[in-house]
């Protein structure tokens, strides 16, 4: 079981802004990774690229398992993201959201599967409460563990430790530890705090 | 697993999560059904007395009222998950068509829900001589639909759009003009004529034809909006 | 297009245009026989507003497959040029109907079809007005003509279900409908608008063509200079 994302020199230009250009990469599971550079140098960009969110104006992000080119739809199976753009649905509770990203991935999750998932990053207790009564750490907590619902070899972090106090960042040290077991693990960051979070992959400029 | 019933999961999913959100905010559907009621009653007041108008411009003015309140509301379910950001994480977990039929289900019931309010409300306020009750049910609920068809798409374009604005009502009224025209004329067969089936029957299929016809159109450049 | 071509499309309008008012004999059977002249003028424009509008929504289907701005451009363009034959059809069949009807709008299905036509236009424009990011409002408006396309073609298809019409309907092509003098102006007129219209959006694809270029050496100069200059 070999996962293997690369990047053949791709870049992204917004009508005649370039954003990016000529960026190539590979990455081979197991293992994490970082992708460095100051605010507004296109970390973000670059992570959407890589899950999909964004069709790059040049070049190619290609998934590959066993050598096999994944399709659109199986590269959503694939990718878990967590980033400061991607709100949860703030009038649904954290089981609401939750099931509903479990569901629509097809799980055959059960509300029970799904309040144990919530035990594990301390939210069993505001389970039914909605999500806009969460303090900035509980929701980072809860995105983490709906991106990771559908156990997907591909977990992407944009700044994910932004706003989050020593607890925070520690729930997301474990998280990444986790992940990079067998999957892999590409960090978007800005934060002296974040940067050994993984091999450095690329490193922007502003 | 399929990709038929792929789809089809996500596009419940995604219908039940957008009601669970409208049931808590209530913000479509307090827009349309208020839009519609104010509606229905400044014509009821201007109209006085209701016997002096002719059915036909009663029928005309339902269906002017019905599409107005169906553009007050029918692009927020998407351009409230452009709003408050969520339209990425729901582009990762859910193919466009999933997207699509999803918000296309959630617009259809939004528009049967204004119906089933604004239409007994109109029929009493404005005394509408309804002849062949099964005929008028059907073209309500069809005509209905077909908006709903028509203008989720276009729905989705304007949640993408810098300056929104007024520009919903500007880019619908074209699309859904010709459900627009025939279902006023299907109410008036339904209303005034004698044989109303007999005049109705062409109008109900054109509605269903026309159905057909844009969601297949919308589902094919829906992709092109939906994802960056 | 050459000077010579540009040269011939010139006499050839005017030559068809002097041919319409001195040589065609007044049309008998209408109100108006002389006015009837008109009718050599207003098809051709209705008949261009609607090759724009099929060309809008070919060019907006082509962009969605090959994401080619030019192609964008072109569709933007046919959608210009559609607005202004619209205009020109309504204005001189509004006319023709006011001497022939006693009034110049009827809610005809053909007057209503056009003026429809004109507003899809109009919110295509309304639409590439409220995008900023060319790239995305691009995409956005080809979607828009693609969803405006099918819709028309049905109200084109519906109109004459609901209202009658006061057109005569297939005159253009039968034998018996129009007068071979009449029919043969006509067409010749359409020939002349026709390389009028070619020219136009040849122009106005060059004029696209040249901001564009003009756009990307802005953007390749150094920032410094751009904004010293401003100041």
């Amino acid at each position: 079981m070999s996962w293997q994302i690369v990047l053949r020199r791709v870049g992204k230009v917004y009508d005649e802004r370039p954003v990016l250009w000529d960026i190539s990469a590979k990455v081979t599971a197991p293992g994490a990774w970082t992708i460095l550079g100051p605010n507004g140098s296109g970390k973000s960009t670059l992570l959407k690229l890589i899950a999909g969110l964004l069709t790059p104006t040049d070049g190619e992000v290609v998934y590959l398992h066993n050598g096999e080119r994944l399709t659109a739809q199986q590269r959503r199976q694939a990718v878990g993201m967590v980033a400061p753009d991607m709100a949860l649905y703030r009038p649904l509770t954290a089981l609401e959201n939750l099931r509903f990203f479990a569901r629509a991935r097809g799980l055959p999750v059960q509300d029970n599967d799904l309040l144990s998932l919530l035990e594990q990053v301390q939210l069993r207790a505001q389970a039914h409460d909605p999500i806009a009564t969460f303090s900035t750490g509980m929701v980072q907590r809860l995105k983490v563990l709906t991106a990771l619902v559908h156990r997907p070899p591909v977990l992407l972090l944009d700044e994910p430790g932004s706003n989050l106090d020593e607890a925070g960042m520690g729930f997301v040290r474990h998280i990444i530890r986790e992940q990079m077991k067998d999957g892999i693990v590409i960090v978007a960051t800005n934060d002296t705090r974040e940067m050994d979070y993984g091999e450095p992959l690329i490193r922007l400029g502003a | 697993m399929s990709r038929s019933s792929g789809w089809a999961r996500e596009a419940i999913a995604v219908f039940a999560k957008d009601w669970l959100v409208e049931l808590r905010t209530r913000v479509a559907l307090g827009a349309v059904v208020l839009f519609a009621f104010t509606s229905v009653v400044a014509s009821g007041f201007a109209l006085e007395p209701p016997s002096g108008v002719p059915a036909e411009v009663k029928a005309s003015l339902l269906w002017v009222i019905l599409f107005f309140a169906a553009v007050a509301g029918l692009s927020r379910v998407f351009v409230v998950e452009e709003e408050t950001r969520t339209a990425d994480a729901l582009r990762l977990t859910v193919s466009p068509a999933g997207v699509f039929v999803g918000k296309l289900a959630f617009n259809t019931v939004l528009m049967c829900l204004l119906c089933a309010v604004t239409v007994p409300l109109y029929l009493l306020l404005l005394e509408a001589p309804v002849r062949h009750w099964n005929l008028f049910v059907v073209v309500v609920v069809l005509g209905s639909m077909a908006l709903a068809c028509a203008t989720t798409a276009v729905g989705a374009i304007v949640a993408k759009a810098t300056t929104r604005g007024a520009l919903f009502g500007v880019l619908a009224f074209p699309v859904a003009l010709p459900p627009l025209l025939v279902a006023i004329h299907a109410t008036k067969a339904a209303w005034v004529s004698e044989n109303g089936w007999r005049v109705a029957t062409g109008d109900l299929q054109v509605l269903t034809g026309f159905m057909l016809v844009i969601v297949p159109a919308s589902l094919l450049v829906f992709e092109h909006i939906w994802s960056e | 297009m050459s000077n010579i071509a540009k040269a011939l499309t010139g006499v050839w309008i005017a030559g068809v245009i002097a041919v319409a008012f001195l040589w065609l004999p007044p049309a008998q059977g209408f109100r108006s026989p002389e006015a009837a002249r008109i009718v050599v003028f207003h098809v051709p424009c209705a008949i261009l507003t609607f090759v724009a509008f099929l060309l809008n929504a070919a060019y907006s289907w082509g962009y969605l497959r090959t994401r080619e701005p030019l192609t964008d451009a072109k569709a933007n363009i046919a959608a210009e040029l559609g607005m202004l034959f619209a205009v020109l059809a309504t204005v001189t069949g509004s006319l023709f109907a006011l001497e022939q009807w006693g009034s110049a709008w009827n809610w005809d299905p053909r007057e209503t079809s056009i003026v429809m036509l004109m507003l899809v236009y109009a919110a295509y424009f309304v639409l590439r007005g409220a995008v900023e990011e060319r790239t995305k409002r691009a995409r956005l408006s080809a979607a828009y003509a693609l969803l405006a396309f099918p819709a028309m073609v049905f109200l084109i298809w519906i109109l004459p279900r609901i209202v009658e019409s006061l057109h005569p309907s297939n005159t253009l092509f039968s034998r018996s409908g129009l007068d071979p003098m009449y029919r043969l102006t006509l067409w010749s007129f359409f020939a002349g608008l026709l390389a009028v219209f070619v020219w136009m959006f040849r122009l106005r694809l060059r004029v696209e063509i040249a901001e564009t270029r003009l756009r990307q050496q802005m953007s390749r100069e150094p920032e410094t200079t751009l904004t010293g200059a401003k100041r």
